[in-house]
């Protein structure tokens, strides 16, 4: 009784938050996160059909042309990366501990080097954000994307130090996990983008 | 936890991997139908892979392997450990008859849980606060009850699912028998759930289920006095 008097003396702070089993916490807050995540990119492409609706003109206007095939490269890098992410975790649930560093050293290089292709695009497309509402959306939505890829670049650098470090086992690799379900979701909304914005 | 999992792209790694080659076929076929047919090709098979996906989706989920029993954490030999999970019949006097029994001639823990039940809306916002409050209240008055009736129990608030509650305390207290107690069937929320039954299969510890009717009792207390 004593004992649990002064325990309940030394805590600080606001009362445990309850937990359920239901779903691991963790998970729970990038769900959450991706949740809201989808939202964001909902609204914006309400914006994007929007224009394309009203407008009656061809997309893109005339005059103005998209780098299909450059982004098709970039696409295909991208979507390569979620495949070498999936290999980095695979290999520590495996306990390949080199397997899951060259993946996702593999994994940041080429998230890094569609980022850098994307800047590049942005210098050389030809027009500008404030020529027109196709350019204004074009850039909101594959700059709303570039932004989320830096997101994933930084929480993918800290996990590929860890590596690196020597953290993660087969038994706890949240670490890894989480920035794995966020690249995948980037990874997805890419798909969307490319093929709504730059396809069809 | 119970592994009875819907499918879900965002919950493992694994999952939003899945999610994502399902991703690159859907949008994929769409991309390769308005290239090659035209903008009404290209909506025909966004149409028809919807409601492909939609459907493969739903049966996916209906067809679910029942989840493997759960098992209780170990209890000390020597100590009986009782759960009792109960809300609005909570302070009710069958109910304590039955613990009383459970723990009748050896040493026992007893632990009351008292699930914030919640309406839906609120539970889907989270506004839980109100909930828990009265699902405290209701757990302090059957505490007493059980005080003056000899009974050292403590008490906890659990989830709003029974059943997830139930679950959650064999995590932490574990238990050799389980207490439920309920309003008489029709007037019970959760036999229409089939919250005993639900709970006789998914967990290995045994269950005894107790009916408290509190409109009985009632009635009854005044000619007792």
């Amino acid at each position: 009784m004593e004992a649990h008097a002064a325990a309940a003396h030394d805590h600080h702070g606001p009362p445990p938050a309850n937990v359920s089993s239901r779903i691991d916490a963790r998970v729970l807050g990038m769900l959450l996160f991706i949740g809201s995540e989808i939202m964001l990119f909902g609204s914006f492409f309400t914006a994007y059909f929007f224009v394309r609706v009203v407008n009656h003109e061809p997309w893109p206007p005339h005059g103005q042309h998209l780098p299909v095939f450059v982004a098709g490269i970039n696409t295909a890098i991208l979507v390569t990366s979620s495949f070498t992410m999936h290999w980095a975790l695979t290999s520590i649930k495996r306990g390949n501990r080199a397997g899951m560093q060259a993946g996702l050293a593999l994994t940041f290089f080429m998230g890094l080097t569609f980022l850098l292709t994307q800047i590049a695009e942005y210098a050389r497309i030809g027009f500008s954000p404030n020529d027109n509402a196709f350019a204004t959306i074009f850039f909101s939505l594959t700059g709303l994307h570039g932004m989320h890829v830096f997101v994933g670049l930084t929480l993918l650098l800290f996990a590929t130090i860890r590596a690196f470090r020597g953290h993660y086992t087969p038994d706890h690799h949240h670490g890894v996990e989480i920035p794995g379900i966020y690249w995948h979701f980037v990874d997805v909304m890419w798909i969307v983008v490319y093929t709504t914005v730059y396809i069809i | 936890m119970a592994e009875r999992r819907t499918w879900n792209p965002l919950r493992s790694e694994q999952e939003a991997f899945q999610f994502l080659i399902a991703a690159m076929g859907y949008f994929g076929a769409i991309a390769l139908a308005a290239g090659f047919g035209g903008l009404w090709a290209g909506i025909a098979v966004f149409a028809v892979l919807t409601v492909a996906g939609v459907a493969w989706f739903l049966n996916k989920n209906r067809h679910l392997d029942p989840p493997a029993p759960v098992d209780s954490k170990e209890t000390p030999a020597d100590v009986h450990h009782v759960l009792v999970v109960a809300n609005e019949t909570v302070a009710g006097r069958k109910l304590h008859d039955a613990v009383r029994a459970a723990a009748d001639g050896k040493p026992s823990r007893v632990l009351v849980v008292s699930p914030a039940l919640n309406s839906p809306l609120r539970h889907f916002v989270s506004d839980e606060d109100k909930a828990r409050e009265a699902a405290q209240g209701r757990l302090n008055h059957s505490l007493h009850a059980l005080a003056d009736a000899g009974i050292d129990a403590r008490g906890e608030v659990g989830d709003a699912d029974p059943l997830q509650a139930i679950e959650d305390s064999l995590r932490t207290f574990g238990a050799d028998e389980i207490i439920i107690s309920t309003h008489p069937e029709g007037r019970s929320n959760w036999l229409e759930k089939g919250v005993v039954s639900g709970a006789q299969q998914r967990f290995k510890v045994p269950i005894t289920h107790v009916v408290v009717d509190l409109d009985a009792e009632a009635a009854e207390a005044p000619a007792a006095r």
